[in-house]
């Protein structure tokens, strides 16, 4: 359980690297409490939302995106020495995001295919996620956050507990709102049994099957969601496709990541 | 950081003027801007976004994975990335698509165009107006207003998760239509809220209306979709300024991407020439098909036929955000729930492009297929890298006019005329991360 912050206004940071800005866009989706946590924190460093910019240390750092160049790997550390407490936001910051689908590829080629002059480009060969480097205080899941879950967080660090983000898998969420599931009564496939909870069955409410944004549940049954899948009509081939979306270097989807290579 | 500049020589007849970070706009960039003699040499905006390749990676994927995957491109404005994908994949396997979801797609996009908007406006825009670092340091003096932005924004996001979902990455746009289609009765409650919104949009285009403009012209050409009925949003065939036009099939021999040597960026450019999307270029365009609400508060903001100055950009904006409240209620009144959802779509081997007007501008998306419905390439070309040149000309322009200035008010001019483009730098697909030597 972390510390509480002492009684003057605590700093909050946020931080980007290689991502879509949708995560940090979450906490300005915030409407309702966007005043009250800019009343109860200094926000001393946030380029999304001010040019004004307040030197660390910092109580909270935010940290949105993940780890593709060098200097990011410098940076990275540099915001952990300043930095009290620091929480990784969304699928890039805690599992390399969707860019890490170049850890199974050749960048090089990568490069080649989309850029004109890929001498040119200076990046990792891997996206990884900020746990990578530097010890990480929290991570919360999700390509996108969950507003909701993003100030759970930040109220539980400024009371100095434990943010209450439960560890279940979606389906938990889905049998909590009544929804009849997809996989069973239509045969969609859906990745629900093994996907972190936090969006509240989103997918599943709109007849949909779940796609893993959130990432994989802690322990993760594989095998027997593939062969669910399998059973629901995809093939080998998609149900790789499948894992190797946001979170596909999550460790808890590699083996579902293997499938049909 | 990441971003930190090139350590350039900055002789001494030189004036070198670095942003080292763009606050308020979305994605990381920088701008370096050189002055030899008395003159501006070069301004160049560069973009330190790492690259994400997602052209690369999109080869070998299914043809309906495209709207969820390239939607992560851009966190501020997905849909475009939804509706984009969709209308080019739609157009590769020979699709149509039932009008009523074409309505959906339509109110859909009317949330994000409302949420962005009064984002930039309020967030990233109005706080240079009023000589603040950011809108929580407005809230301050101006309590009522930021409030206001924030009601509007919520209402652009009440849409975004009533139709899709949830606001950033919906999760119910598929090729073909939706997932499932939203009754009536669950769209009755953001009808209250629209009424109230428009209200609050009517006032914002008075209260940015007041604002100071400096009066400057920019000449680039304009582009933006055209379509026959209604202010394009969704779909349409590309007009410019010129009045000249094309249908999107003929977008890659018009509009060629390229390498300029003291950028790392690619640029675009149309018929050779540099030019502008966005809401100038639509406004511009296509402002007589705005809403008559819509078209009373421009008029009363003092807009005229045209605008091209790009510090009353935030006006236009404003502008279109009634024209996006006033739009959305008509289509919620108007909504027939499409029955099924989505028009089935079968892959075929087929290239298919399609378009749609980003709140910050024209999206473009080509998609090779294969017969097994595989892509085998994919381009998208995003509003920021069609716009460069026409903002760095931009830059050019202000700072040549302003060259009396000390360092930091030119340095806090070129952010705001950077800023007036609303430049969405995490979208820019093709821009390089080069640190340029300078010696
Ligand atoms: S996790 Fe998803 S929403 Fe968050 S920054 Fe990364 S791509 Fe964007
Ligand atoms: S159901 Fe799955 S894919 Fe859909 S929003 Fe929730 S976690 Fe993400």
């Amino acid at each position: 359980m972390p510390e509480p912050f002492p009684p003057s206004k605590p700093t909050l940071a946020v931080w980007k690297f290689a991502s879509c800005d949708g995560c940090q866009l979450s906490l300005l989706d915030c409407e309702d409490e966007l005043l009250a946590v800019a009343g109860s924190m200094q926000i001393a460093h946030f380029l999304e939302m001010s040019s004004a910019s307040v030197d660390g240390p910092y109580d909270l750092s935010l940290v949105e995106g993940s780890i593709t160049t060098a200097a990011d790997v410098e940076r990275i550390h540099r915001i952990r020495d300043d930095s009290a407490r620091l929480v990784t936001i969304g699928a890039c910051a805690t599992a390399g995001g969707v860019q890490a689908l170049r850890n199974f590829g050749d960048v090089a080629e990568f490069a080649d295919v989309v850029y004109a002059s890929p001498q040119y480009i200076d990046t990792l060969g891997t996206s990884t996620p900020i746990s990578a480097h530097v010890p990480v205080d929290f991570e919360l899941r999700g390509c996108p956050i969950d507003r909701r879950q993003l100030i759970e967080v930040i109220t539980a660090f400024l009371a100095g507990r434990t943010p209450n983000i439960p560890n279940t898998s979606v389906c938990t969420e889905c049998k909590r709102r009544g929804l009849t599931c997809v996989m069973v009564a239509d045969g969609t496939p859906c990745l629900g049994p093994v996907t972190h909870a936090g969006c509240g069955a989103l997918c599943p409410a709109h007849s949909r099957g779940c796609y893993g944004c959130f990432g994989p549940t802690p322990d993760p049954n594989i095998a027997s969601l593939a062969g669910w899948l399998r059973r629901c009509g995809m093939d080998e081939e998609a149900v790789g496709r499948v894992f190797s979306t946001f979170n596909v270097a999550a460790p808890g989807f590699e083996e579902g990541r293997r499938h049909g290579r | 950081m990441a971003g930190d500049a090139p350590d350039g020589d900055a002789a001494a007849e030189r004036r070198q003027l670095t942003v080292r970070a763009l606050a308020r706009v979305e994605g990381e960039g920088r701008l370096d801007v050189a002055v030899r003699n008395g003159s501006v040499e070069s301004a160049q905006l560069n973009i330190y976004e790492p690259p994400r390749f997602f052209e690369a990676f999109l080869r070998g994927r299914d043809f309906r994975e495209p709207p969820d995957l390239t939607s992560r491109i851009c966190g501020i404005c997905p849909v475009a990335y939804q509706v984009s994908a969709c209308n080019a994949l739609e157009q590769a396997c020979g699709a149509s698509v039932d009008r009523r979801v074409v309505e959906l797609r339509r109110l859909l996009y009317c949330g994000e165009w409302i949420a962005s908007h009064a984002l930039h406006i309020y967030f990233l825009h109005a706080p240079d107006f009023l000589g603040a670092p950011d809108s929580v340091a407005l809230a301050r003096s101006q309590r009522g207003a930021v409030e206001r932005g924030l009601a509007l924004k919520k209402a652009g996001n009440a849409i975004l998760e009533t139709v899709g979902g949830r606001p950033i990455h919906p999760v119910n746009v598929r090729v073909g239509g939706f997932y499932r289609a939203p009754t009536r009765t669950d769209l009755a409650p953001l009808a209250e809220t629209l009424r109230r919104a428009l209200d609050d949009a009517i006032e914002t285009v008075r209260w940015v209306a007041g604002f100071e403009f400096p009066d400057v012209r920019l000449e680039s050409t304009l582009m933006a979709l055209h379509h026959p009925e209604r202010y394009a949003i969704e779909d349409g065939d590309i007009r410019t300024s010129g009045g000249g036009g094309f249908p999107v099939a003929d977008f890659d021999d018009h509009v060629v991407e390229y390498h300029v040597p003291h950028s790392t960026a690619l640029h675009a450019r149309l018929d050779g020439e540099r030019y502008l999307t966005g809401p100038l270029a639509r406004y511009t365009l296509h402002h007589e098909q705005l809403s008559a609400t819509a078209r009373e508060a421009a008029t009363a903001a003092g807009l005229d036929t045209e605008c091209r100055n790009p510090f009353r950009s935030i006006v236009v904006r404003a502008v279109e955000v009634v024209y996006a409240v006033d739009e959305a209620l008509r289509l919620i009144e108007a909504y027939e729930r499409p029955e099924p959802p989505a028009t089935p779509v079968t892959a075929r081997a087929a290239v298919g492009r399609g378009v749609s007007e980003a709140p910050r501008g024209l999206l473009y998306h080509r998609y090779h297929l294969a017969a097994n419905g595989l892509i085998e390439s994919a381009n998208i070309v995003p509003p920021t890298a069609q716009n460069q040149d026409a903002i760095e000309a931009d830059l050019a322009d202000r700072i040549g006019e302003h060259l009396d200035l000390d360092d930091a008010a030119l340095t806090a001019l070129c952010e705001r005329t950077i800023r007036n483009h609303d430049p969405c730098i995490s979208c820019a697909t093709h821009f390089l991360d080069l640190r340029v030597v300078r010696r």
